[in-house]
């Protein structure tokens, strides 16, 4: 258990990194609460894995310190750290039994036979692998193995975290959901922290209570799940997460609102007052966020592609040269070729150059 | 749909059965030829039957080389196998300069013809001008006169093999040690195993695969090993350096037994196809083992 500070910390692959584009991570600061359940969200590449590996000290980062509740622990090793980590492809002991596998971690520490065992046979109960304990490790189903990977991060009592690096990907959809309840339910019982990297957005959002957002080894984001899908700081979160993701469309204040592509769309007063007099301005609108209606006031656009997908219907709107998507409630008709958008403005945005205005 | 049995099918396989008889079957039924007959000249000749085969089953001097081989082979794979293990280990774990340079140098003894092996050996181990033989003889003041003594013989041969084939050994190991991903390390790091449990754990049974494949290979070479000593020691001194084809040769060649040498070759090919077949299942069985259990 610890609070985990990064301080300044920065990493590059390279022996001698000159520009920004040398490093996988871009120097940041970072605090990760005692007993949280945080996402690392990412596309791939963007620097998540490198995150991870400098928490649990498989990686010495190039600047900065890393510290546990207030001890620099910038060059201690893992085993130090007393960090867990579950990798993306089961690590198992072939020729260990399950019972052994689960015990190694303890035996390596000279923890006590009965401990080891009482240790053991709680957390096989808990993933559900009592019937396998005795069982070849090596003969079981993915699924299974990945269980016995995280069981060896969770017999250790005293660990200061738990880090997932997307452990799912072997695993079938539905037995993912499964698992990932169980991780929910780890997390309530031992109050852990849990740090969780994924490219899917589905899984972090679930999963985590604290969600950040990475992109090209910077952290863009960091907050709940609903603050990410309502206020994106940035273009970039914006668009990654919500599937389809945000709509961005330049526009230009006038009078009590904005002008995109000759049309008006009315802005509240406080967003308008925030906004710098700068070229750059996008309004940002969530497609589950846009009315669409046949006739009436609104921003005039044309109708093309609609996609049914069962619970909603997505359709393609275009306005001059943009598109945007909007999602439609399923029994909604929708006019074949012109209909009228209206944002709620509750939800509209306003970004600069990228970065949230208001 | 219905399936119906067309015996014409088997013409298929006649191409590989021509084949095969052409390179195999045929070259060999001349040696069964040979080790049924007694043959004077090519026109008298003489049905002996079972008679070589009953012969060399109880020659002494093929007897005693047949032992000498099992112990030249298991002698082999007890010294090449870990000790090959061994150099795989220490070998550099990331491509770049150094890793190429190892490997040249691990491999070069792999790349040198057999017979000029042998003969680097008998001036590497010459006493007068040769640099091993000479140090031993010299500077640690042992006698050394390989040609006469038969242990040192046998040593001489011994390291004359185990330098010529456990970079094979090497290379199959650092090729197994090379597949363990990542992050078996690094799980094993964060478990706190010890060097000697990462070693048991984890780079042995990842090896496996390819050490079976290593036991097989230097198992039949090693059993069927001819060149190196033959320029080394001649199969000297005496007998004590004569393993199954130097005997065969001597028989063959020097004392001109075709029908006895025959019988031999027989025998000899019998005993290599049982002990690699055995080998082969035993090893196939472990590593069943290791999926179902």
């Amino acid at each position: 258990m610890a609070l985990i500070v990064f301080e300044n910390i920065a990493h590059s692959y390279l022996r001698s990194p000159e520009r920004m584009e040398d490093y996988a991570l871009r120097p940041m600061n970072l605090t990760w609460r005692h007993g949280g359940a945080y996402a690392l969200l990412g596309p791939s590449g963007s620097g998540k894995t490198t995150l991870l590996n400098i928490i649990s000290g498989l990686l010495r980062p190039t600047a900065g310190r890393v510290l546990f509740d207030g001890r620099d622990v910038t060059d201690a090793s893992t085993v130090q750290r007393n960090i867990a980590q579950v990798f993306q492809f089961p690590v198992i002991y072939d020729t260990m039994t399950v019972f052994d596998n689960l015990a190694f971690p303890l035996r390596n520490r000279g923890v006590a036979a009965a401990e080891v065992r009482s240790r053991v046979v709680e957390v096989a109960e808990m993933l559900e692998l009592t019937k396998n304990l005795q069982r070849r490790a090596s003969g079981l189903a993915a699924d299974e193995k990945q269980k016995v990977s995280l069981g060896r991060g969770l017999v250790r009592s005293d660990v200061s975290a738990i880090l997932f690096d997307e452990p799912l990907t072997v695993v079938d959809p539905n037995l993912k959901w499964r698992l990932r309840r169980k991780l929910k339910e780890i997390h309530k019982r031992y109050s852990v922290t849990l740090i969780y990297v994924t490219h899917d957005q589905a899984e972090a959002l679930t999963f985590a209570d604290r969600v950040v957002v990475m992109h090209e080894g910077s952290v863009l984001q960091q907050g709940s799940p609903q603050e990410l899908f309502e206020r994106p700081t940035d273009r970039f979160v914006g668009y990654f997460i919500g599937s389809p993701g945000m709509n961005f469309l330049p526009c230009r204040l006038s009078g009590d609102g904005a002008e995109v592509a000759g049309q008006f769309v009315p802005l509240a007063a406080a967003l308008r007052t925030k906004a710098p007099q700068a070229t750059g301005l996008e309004i940002g609108i969530r497609p589950e966020a846009i009315g669409l209606s046949g006739s009436g006031s609104g921003l005039a656009v044309e109708i093309g592609d609609v996609e049914h997908l069962g619970t909603r219907k997505i359709a393609t709107c275009r306005l001059g040269v943009h598109e945007i998507k909007v999602v439609v409630p399923p029994e909604q008709p929708i006019a074949s070729e012109r209909g009228v958008l209206n944002f709620n403005p509750a939800m509209t945005r306003l970004y600069a150059d990228g970065r949230l205005v208001g | 749909m219905q399936k119906w049995q067309d015996e014409r099918a088997w013409f298929l396989v006649i191409p590989v059965v021509l084949l095969v008889a052409f390179n195999a079957l045929i070259p060999l039924m001349t040696v069964v030829n040979y080790s049924v007959q007694d043959i004077f000249d090519p026109t008298h000749r003489m049905f002996v039957g079972t008679e070589w085969f009953r012969e060399m089953l109880l020659n002494t001097r093929l007897q005693n080389a047949l032992v000498r081989q099992f112990v030249f082979s298991a002698m082999v794979l007890l010294i090449e196998l870990p000790l090959g293990v061994a150099i795989a280990l220490t070998m550099p774990r990331r491509s770049g300069w150094g890793l190429s340079a190892v490997l040249v140098i691990v491999a070069l003894p792999l790349l040198i013809p057999w017979n000029v092996i042998g003969t680097i050996w008998v001036i590497f181990l010459r006493p007068d001008v040769g640099l091993l033989g000479h140090f031993i003889d010299h500077t640690l003041g042992i006698h050394f006169d390989y040609p006469t003594l038969p242990m040192q013989a046998w040593i001489s041969v011994m390291m004359m093999e185990v330098w010529h084939w456990t970079p094979l050994v090497v290379l199959l190991a650092y090729a197994g040690l090379r597949s363990i991903p990542d992050a078996y390390y690094q799980a094993a790091s964060i478990d706190a195993a010890s060097r000697w449990a990462v070693f048991w754990y984890i780079q042995l049974p990842k090896m496996r695969g390819v050490l079976t494949i290593a036991v097989l290979l230097r198992f039949m070479d090693s059993f069927l090993i001819y060149t190196e000593p033959f320029v080394l020691t001649g199969g000297g001194p005496g007998d004590t350096t004569t393993f199954l084809s130097i005997y065969l040769v001597k028989l063959a060649v020097g004392e001109f037994d075709v029908g006895k040498a025959a019988a031999f070759s027989i025998i000899y090919f019998l005993i290599v196809l049982l002990f690699s077949y055995v080998f082969y299942q035993v090893l196939l069985r472990a590593q069943r083992g290791v999926v179902v259990r």
